[in-house]
C-alpha cells in the first residue's frame, strides 16, 4: 500500500542525533503537602523513526513520564528536550494517545473526530476532511466514519484516537497503554495493526506498556523502569525480534521478566504469552 | 418515540405467550398506540371537568366547562387582552433569564478559576438554591417598589442558583482526559472552553437551563398574581387574579389554560433540544 510520508520526522531526522532526550529527569508530585516522587532519576533516547517502549510495574511512573514528554507535567529535575527544544507546552507535535476510551468527543463523529484537530493546527476545511478520511481508511474505520463515538467498541475508539493522533502527523507518537482496557483478542489484533501503520508511516513511537510480550512485540529498544520513584534498570534491544515462537523471543521475554522481578513484582504469567 | 416502542415491546410480548384469537379477545389498555392513550384520557380529564362545572353551577359561575373556556380562549387571544398579558411575562421572563444566565456565566467562570470563587458560589447556591424564588418578593417590593424590576429582580434570583449549580458541576465533570486531549492540540484559553469544555459540559448546561426556566416560570407567575392583588397591572398571573376579581371566570381559565400550554410548549422545546444534542452523542439517556 501507498506510504505516507512524515515530514515532521524527515525535517529533524537530518543529523542522526536523538530527537527525543530525557535527561536525570526526575518528577515529584506535591498532594495535600506532601512531596511524593513518582519518578526518580530516568535517562534514556529516542532516535527519528524508532519505536521505544517504556516497560516498568503499575505505579513506577510510567505515565507521569510520558506527561512530562508531552507537557501536561514540568520535570522537578533533570532535562526533556524534543527536537532540541525543552521547556515543553503540550503541543500536537507530541500527539498522544491515552489508555482511557473517553479521549474522543463524545460530540464528534468519527471522521470529524480525526478532522477536527487538524482544523486546529490550521488546515483549510476541505484539506482536513481529506486526510482525514485517509486515516480512517487505514485504521479500518470507512465504515463507522459517520457515527459517533459512544456507538463504538471499545477496539473501535481506541483506533480513532490513533488515527486522529496519526493525522497530526507528529514529531513523536505517544501512546500510553492505549489497549490495556481491551481483551486480548482485539488486543493483539491492534498490536499487528500498529505495527503495519508505523512500518507504513515511519512515524517515531514511544510507547507504555507493562506487557512484556506487547513490547517485544511493538518496540525497536526496551526500557526497563524500576519501582518507584523509578530508575532505568536496563534497555533491551529487542528489534527484528517478531514472531513469538522463535528461540530468540522465549529468550528475550525470559530476560525481561527477570528484569521487572528484581523488585519482587507480580510478573505476568501465561495469559499474554 | 419512546413510549411508542414501549408499545411495541410489551404488546409482542403479550403475544408471544397467546394465542391469536385469544389476543385479540385481550386487548389491553397497554396494547394501544401511544396517541390513542393519551387521547382517551385527554377525553376522560375533559368530561371531569365539564362533570365539575355542571354539579357546581352557581350564579355566577366559579367554575366554568371546557366549552366556554375555549371561548374566552380564543377570544382573550383574538381580542389580544390575553395575548398581550403573555407577551409581558415572556418578556420579563426572558429578560430574567438572560440576567440570571450572565450572572450564572460570570459566577461559574469565578469558580473555575480561583479557589475562593468556588467556595463562593458553593456557599451561596446551597443557601439560595432551595429558597423558593417568591420568597423574596415582599422585600424586592420595598426596594424596587411595585415595578416591573422587583419581578424581574425575583424571577432573575429565582433563576440564577439552579444555572449556576449545574453549569458549574458541569465544568467540574468534565473528563480530565478530555481536557488533556484538548490541550494536547494546543488549545488553551477561550478556544479550549468553547470547543472542548462547553460542549464537555453541555448536559449539565442544559439541565441547568431547564430548572433555571422550571423555576422562573412558577415564581413570575406567583409575583403577578401577587403584583395583582397589589394593584400594579401585567402578566399572566394578573390576567388571571383580575378575571377572577371581576368574576369574569371563563377568562381565569382561559389564562390558566393558556400558562399550561407554553409550560409544555417550552418544556418539550428543551426535550428536542436535548434529543438533538447530548442525546445523539450518547452524553445523557433518553430520559
Ligand atoms: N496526580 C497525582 N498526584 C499525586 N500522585 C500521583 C499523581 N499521579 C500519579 N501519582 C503517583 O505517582 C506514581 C506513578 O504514577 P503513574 O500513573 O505514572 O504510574 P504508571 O507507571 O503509569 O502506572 P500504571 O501502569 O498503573 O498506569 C504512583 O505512585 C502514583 O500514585
Ligand atoms: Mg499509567
Amino acid at each position: 500500500m501507498e506510504t505516507v510520508s512524515t515530514p515532521g520526522a524527515q525535517a529533524t531526522s537530518g543529523g542522526d542525533g536523538p530527537l527525543l532526550r530525557v535527561e536525570h529527569v526526575g518528577i515529584d508530585y506535591v498532594t495535600g503537602g506532601r512531596r511524593v516522587t513518582a519518578v526518580g532519576d530516568v535517562s534514556f533516547e529516542v532516535r527519528p523513526r524508532e519505536k521505544i517502549i517504556l516497560l516498568g510495574p503499575s505505579g513506577c511512573g510510567k505515565s507521569t513520564l510520558l506527561k512530562a514528554i508531552a507537557g501536561f507535567l514540568q520535570p522537578s529535575a533533570g532535562r526533556i528536550s524534543v527536537a532540541g527544544r525543552d521547556r515543553l507546552r503540550p503541543g500536537p507535535d507530541r500527539a498522544v494517545v491515552f489508555q482511557e476510551f473517553d479521549q474522543l468527543f463524545p460530540w464528534r463523529t468519527v471522521a470529524d473526530n480525526v478532522a477536527y484537530p487538524l482544523r486546529v493546527t490550521g488546515r483549510p476545511r476541505a484539506e482536513a476532511a481529506q486526510v482525514a478520511a485517509r486515516f480512517v481508511e487505514m485504521t479500518g474505520l470507512t465504515p463507522a466514519a459517520d457515527r459517533y463515538p459512544h456507538q463504538l467498541s471499545g477496539g473501535m475508539k481506541q483506533r480513532v484516537a490513533i488515527a486522529r493522533a496519526l493525522a497530526l502527523d507528529p514529531t513523536i507518537l505517544l501512546m500510553d497503554e492505549p489497549f490495556g482496557s481491551l481483551d486480548a483478542q482485539t488486543r493483539t489484533r491492534l498490536q499487528r495493526e500498529l505495527n503495519e501503520i508505523v512500518a507504513r508511516t515511519h512515524v517515531t513511537l514511544l510507547f507504555v506498556t507493562h506487557s512484556i510480550q506487547e513490547a517485544i512485540l511493538l518496540g525497536d529498544r526496551v526500557v526497563v523502569l524500576s519501582h518507584s520513584p523509578s530508575s532505568v534498570r536496563e534497555i533491551v534491544d529487542v528489534s527484528a525480534i517478531a514472531d513469538p515462537d522463535a528461540e530468540a523471543f522465549v529468550h528475550v521475554r525470559r530476560k525481561l521478566r527477570g528484569l521487572l522481578a528484581r523488585d519482587g513484582e507480580e510478573v505476568e504469567g501465561g495469559v499474554d504469552d | 418515540m419512546a413510549s411508542t416502542t414501549d408499545v411495541g415491546t410489551t404488546g409482542g410480548t403479550t403475544a408471544s405467550g397467546r394465542s391469536a384469537t385469544q389476543q385479540v379477545d385481550r386487548r389491553t389498555w397497554g396494547s394501544l398506540p401511544g396517541w390513542l392513550r393519551r387521547v382517551i384520557l385527554l377525553a376522560v380529564l375533559l368530561a371531569l371537568w365539564q362533570l365539575a362545572a355542571t354539579l357546581n353551577e352557581t350564579e355566577p359561575a366559579s367554575i366554568v366547562g371546557p366549552w366556554p373556556t375555549a371561548q374566552a380562549f380564543v377570544e382573550g387571544w383574538a381580542d389580544g387582552d390575553l395575548a398581550s398579558s403573555t407577551l409581558t411575562t415572556m418578556r420579563l421572563l426572558g429578560l430574567s433569564m438572560l440576567i440570571g444566565m450572565a450572572v450564572a456565566a460570570v459566577l461559574t467562570t469565578f469558580a473555575q478559576w480561583t479557589r475562593l470563587g468556588q467556595d463562593v458560589l458553593t456557599l451561596l447556591t446551597s443557601i439560595l438554591n432551595p429558597l423558593p424564588g417568591i420568597a423574596v418578593l415582599p422585600f424586592a417590593i420595598l426596594w424596587f417598589g411595585l415595578s416591573e424590576s422587583a419581578i424581574v429582580f425575583v424571577v432573575a434570583n429565582a433563576v440564577v442558583w439552579p444555572i449556576a449549580a449545574n453549569i458549574s458541576t458541569g465544568f467540574r465533570t468534565v473528563p480530565p482526559t478530555l481536557t488533556m486531549v484538548g490541550r494536547n492540540l494546543g488549545l488553551r484559553g477561550v478556544r479550549l472552553v468553547r470547543d472542548v469544555l462547553i460542549p464537555a459540559a453541555l448536559p449539565s448546561i442544559i439541565t441547568g437551563l431547564k430548572t433555571g426556566w422550571a423555576f422562573g416560570w412558577r415564581t413570575i407567575i406567583a409575583a403577578e398574581i401577587v403584583f395583582g392583588v397589589s394593584g400594579a397591572k401585567g402578566g399572566l398571573g394578573f390576567y388571571i387574579n383580575d378575571a377572577r376579581t371581576f368574576l369574569n371566570v371563563d377568562a381565569g381559565f382561559a389564562g390558566i389554560v393558556s400558562i399550561a400550554i407554553i409550560g409544555i410548549a417550552l418544556e418539550s422545546a428543551f426535550g428536542l433540544l436535548e434529543r438533538r444534542t447530548v442525546v445523539r452523542w450518547g452524553m445523557k439517556a433518553l430520559a
